[in-house]
């Protein structure tokens, strides 16, 4: 993958030391001890109708697990956080908190101007949960049998709910690890000690669900076949690929889309043997741009931009992900569009030439004005677009789509009879973990209902 | 008149005459650990405290004590709210406690020395220790009729101040055989304070002072089955004291200060006293002095200067002169329930500009009070919450309830009825005709 970077030094060519680096990526927000949990969970008012819950997307019970946690009841915290989002775990250390629970938290208002920090509490009830059995029982087999494509948090969490619901379930996982962005994507200090891979297990332990790896749909897999083999399917398949900048020398050595360096940043044991843009570039504006730039500043670059076409205001990527990036040296450049990549007579990138931007009648235009930033390595982080392949099955290739997203309606079913979507293939919301596991928390349910139905019509 | 060196703090005279027992401050150590020898006394005179009653003496041979004594019920940060003990009286001899107080009475002479004594409830036990402790030079001895563990299996302590005729009779001996004056220390494990108090009067008693422990179990040990503090594999029911018994000592004392017979008799005021707004308030339902224990054996014995400062700019800050001068003030405005005005009307207003939408009035009027708090949604959808004011009883729930200081305030309502006691009151079926 990263072969495009293949010339580029290694982390450890710096000399910063594996001490440094161990360091540079450890959690990036510390857990709490149990004594600082038990005064958190006591500044909670137990807010009735609380607002923090509408803000969670999993419909957590913040509330209620919050003040199990002050009283001592770790497990029952961790049962009311697991009933409702399977990946709590995750979503304790990867959720925007910022956008989501925390800013509704009624401890925001001018009596104390700081919301309970939620996520934190969330994070300690599942990290000190100890069940001797799966705290979640399946029911009695039902004889049925799903297939959920892509192990990512939105196959895991309705696969997880369809076991609940005594359903068998199998899941075809392209790559040869489940987690989908837990493990290959997210930022290396939000999830570490290999957490992502430890919750899979723990969401495996409820029984009836096969992992089948090297299994990837428009490639070896068919959904002709799968819906042919199974009472329903469910497509949890992500965003696979980049969007493209559209420039020549898109290809050169040099240019590489940030998930990609993510992801080989995710698996390595060695980071030192990561190569290292001293000087880098970043285009985009999303969390991904910012976990990229500051990853990349963590591992030792000496120059970290990160460039976007609109002001800061229009960033995706949240203010405390803004200050994340700034607190370690990201330069943030606003105002500017990618115009050419920069390339040396290698044929390497060395650099990129931007257009000033400007807003004229609400629309984004070049000012003529342009400058270069010179950089060993560009990453592209623009956002992320549906994997066309996936879909280019005879059957598949018959599935609705909003733009290049499959369409579902509010139950999560796609155009196709038995076929279900969601997570971030699917066109509504916002592409977060949580989010995620909702759509398949509440496809598993629709899944469920459908087949009962089906049971009774019969 | 005011021979004390250290009696002006901000400027405030803090010096008491209580029953005769002349102090620097009113802020005394109560009988217990804090005052169990000369060592820990000296600390806390060095400290500013302005008297201390010695930890109760006892007949030879001295008490023993189990090992494992103290437990305590917490708030959920760990605070201490109550704090509960199975000790005994002073388990050093009575003549090493007698020579100690001699000598630190001779040392510290403008500090007020009590000496609290417990011995078997018959004349010739007061008769022998009376003098002894006379000789020491302390300024009044206190009467442990209180202490509810251990002692009472004895026939001592609460198995006396249970029973007003004893308190009486010993209080009666001690007036016989001790010159100076002679405090009556009550239990509040009765159910009416009043009866030991008259009982004291009646006896002689120069003051009384409450309240001593309550019986209390704070916890449970729930792997093992056995109640704290334990001893071995077992426990007893302990004393309780602490922050979390002041209500309860608090109407006590105004009990005792707004009964005819005991209107006039000097209270020292105790129980979970533990800062300057305790203790006035102490002092605004009668009591002349306050006695403290458990706030200091959490904190040592420096909270006495916050106490001190804190009382002083409270006093100057209202003007009042003396500890005298405040004293007893809120007990006129203490009654009986048959005496409050039934047409005194107050509601609930919430300060839309303060309040957080936590909706915990909403749901704690709803739930368990008058139905009187509306939860409307906003276009925003945002919570708006409202006082449904015919409907409000004005029990003050919410506003217990409620998060935000002074979110919630009772407002008193302009009924244009005049004062009427149920006792007036045409809805009293056993109203007195007028
Ligand atoms: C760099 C980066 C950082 C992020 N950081 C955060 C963050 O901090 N917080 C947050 O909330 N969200 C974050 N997100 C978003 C979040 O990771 C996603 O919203 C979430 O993972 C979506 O879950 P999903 O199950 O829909 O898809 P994915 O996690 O993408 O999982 C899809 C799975 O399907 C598999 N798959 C795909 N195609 C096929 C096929 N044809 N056949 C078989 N299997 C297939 C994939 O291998 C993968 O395992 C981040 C995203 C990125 C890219
Ligand atoms: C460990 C301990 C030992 C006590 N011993 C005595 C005692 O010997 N004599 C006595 O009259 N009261 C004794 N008390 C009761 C205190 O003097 C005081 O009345 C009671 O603790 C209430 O005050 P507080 O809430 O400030 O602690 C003891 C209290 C404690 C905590
Ligand atoms: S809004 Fe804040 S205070 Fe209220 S329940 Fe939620 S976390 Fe607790
Ligand atoms: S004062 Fe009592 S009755 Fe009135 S609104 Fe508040 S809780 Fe309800
Ligand atoms: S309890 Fe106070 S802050 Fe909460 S909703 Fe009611 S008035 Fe508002």
């Amino acid at each position: 993958m990263t072969d495009n970077l293949n010339h580029l030094p290694r982390v450890g060519d710096t000399g910063i030391s594996e001490q440094v680096l161990a360091d540079n990526f450890r959690d990036l927000h510390p857990p709490l001890t149990e004594r600082q949990a038990i005064i958190e969970s006591q500044r909670c008012l137990y807010c009735y109708d609380a607002p923090c819950i509408e803000a969670c997307p999993s419909d957590i019970d913040i509330p209620r697990f919050i003040r199990q946690i002050g009283e001592g009841n770790i497990n029952g915290a961790a049962h009311t956080i697991l009933e409702q989002n399977i990946l709590g775990g995750s979503c304790a250390r990867v959720c925007p908190t910022e956008i989501l629970c925390e800013q509704s938290c009624v401890r925001n208002h001018d009596a104390e101007c700081q919301p309970v920090l939620i996520g934190l509490l969330q994070r300690h009830a599942t990290d000190h949960m100890h069940f001797d059995q799966h705290p979640f029982a399946r029911a009695a087999d039902s004889g049925r049998h799903v297939a959920v494509v892509g192990a990512g948090p939105a196959g895991l969490a309705c696969a997880h709910r369809l076991a609940m619901h005594g359903h068998r379930v199998t899941i075809y996982e392209a790559e040869a690890k489940p987690g989908g962005l837990n493990e290959y994507g997210i930022a290396r200090y939000k999830m570490t000690d290999d957490f992502a891979r430890k919750e899979v297990e723990f969401l495996l332990e409820i029984g009836g669900i096969e992992l089948r790896y090297g299994q990837c749909l428009g490639d070896n897999l068919s959904l002709a076949q799968l819906h042919a083999d199974h009472d329903g399917v469910f497509l949890g398949l992500g965003l696979g690929t980049s969007r493209k900048l559209g420039l020549t020398g898109e290809d050169a050595p040099g240019l590489a889309p940030a998930t990609e360096y993510i992801k080989e940043l995710r698996q390595a044991s060695d980071l030192t043997q990561l190569p290292l843009a001293r000087r880098c570039v970043v285009i985009g504006a999303g969390n991904t741009a910012i976990d990229m730039a500051t990853q990349m500043a963590r591992l030792g670059a000496d120059e970290v931009t990160l460039v976007y076409r609109r002001g800061i205001d229009a960033m995706s990527a949240t203010g405390h992900e803004q200050e994340i990036a700034k607190a370690n040296g990201v330069r943030m450049l606003t105002w500017a569009r990618p115009l050419q990549v920069l390339l040396n007579d290698q044929r390497r990138v060395v650099g990129m030439r931007f257009e000033k931007t400007q807003e004229q009648d609400g629309r984004l235009a070049g000012t003529g004005e342009t400058f270069e930033v010179a950089a060993d390595a560009v990453f592209k982080a623009i956002g992320q677009t549906f994997a066309n392949d996936s879909l280019s099955d005879p059957l598949a290739a018959e599935l609705e789509r909003t733009g290049d997203k499959i369409q579902v309606d509010e139950h999560f079913r796609t155009s196709l009879p038995n076929v279900y979507a969601g997570g971030d293939c699917i066109a509504s919301g916002q592409d977060l973990t949580v989010q995620a596991v909702q759509h398949g928390k509440l496809a598993a349910h629709a899944i469920h209902q459908d087949l009962l139905a089906k049971q009774e019509a019969a | 008149m005011n021979t004390f060196t250290d009696s002006l703090v901000n400027g405030v005279d803090l010096s008491i005459d209580f029953a005769g027992i002349k102090a620097p401050n009113p802020f005394w150590l109560a009988s217990a650990p804090p005052t169990d020898k000369a060592y820990n006394v000296v600390r806390a005179y060095e400290a500013g405290w302005g008297g201390v009653v010695w930890k109760t003496l006892g007949e030879d041979p001295a008490a023993v004590n189990v090992s494992s004594r103290y437990s305590a019920h917490f708030g959920k940060n760990r605070e201490v709210l109550g704090f509960n003990n199975i000790e005994l009286i002073t388990d050093r001899s009575l003549e090493i406690n007698l020579r100690e107080i001699t000598q630190v009475k001779q040392d510290w002479p403008d500090r007020a020395l009590i000496v609290s004594i417990m011995v078997p409830c018959e004349e010739a036990s007061w008769k022998h220790i009376l003098p002894l402790v006379e000789a020491t030079g302390a300024d009044g001895i206190e009467l442990n009729l209180g202490c509810p563990h251990g002692m009472p299996e004895r026939g001592m302590g609460a198995a006396v101040g249970q029973n007003p005729d004893l308190i009486e009779q010993v209080t009666r001996w001690c007036k016989q055989y001790y010159s100076k004056p002679v405090i009556v220390k009550l239990t509040p494990n009765i159910t009416d304070i009043r009866a030991p108090a008259q009982a004291a009067l009646r006896g002689g008693a120069d003051a009384v002072s409450l309240i001593n422990t309550i019986n209390s179990i704070t916890s449970l040990d729930l792997d093992n089955m056995v109640a704290k503090p334990t001893v071995g594999h077992q426990s007893t029911h302990g004393g309780y004291c602490g922050s979390a018994v002041k209500p309860i000592a608090l109407n006590m004392v105004a009990e005792i200060a707004r009964d005819t017979p005991t209107r006039n008799l000097p209270i020292s005021g105790i129980g979970g006293v533990s800062n300057w707004r305790d203790a006035a308030e102490f002092v605004a339902l009668g009591a002349g002095s306050v006695q403290v224990c458990t706030a200091a054996m959490l904190h040592g014995f420096r909270i006495v200067e916050e106490m001190k400062d804190g009382l002083s700019r409270w006093m100057a800050e209202k003007g009042y002169r003396s500890i005298e001068e405040f004293s007893g003030k809120a007990v006129t405005n203490t009654t009986d329930w048959k005496h409050l005005d039934m047409n005194f009307k107050t509601i609930a207003h919430i300060d839309q500009d303060k309040c957080i939408q936590c909706g915990r009035c909403y749901i704690a009027c709803e739930d368990t009070s008058h139905q009187s708090i509306a939860q409307l949604v906003e276009t925003s959808g945002a919570k708006r919450y409202e006082v449904i004011e015919e409907e409000c009883v004005g029990c003050n729930l919410c506003q217990i309830t409620c998060p935000v200081e002074n979110c919630i305030s009772m407002v008193p309502q302009e009924t244009g009825r005049p004062y009427m006691s149920w006792e007036q009151d045409p809805r009293n079926p056993f109203r007195k005709a007028s």
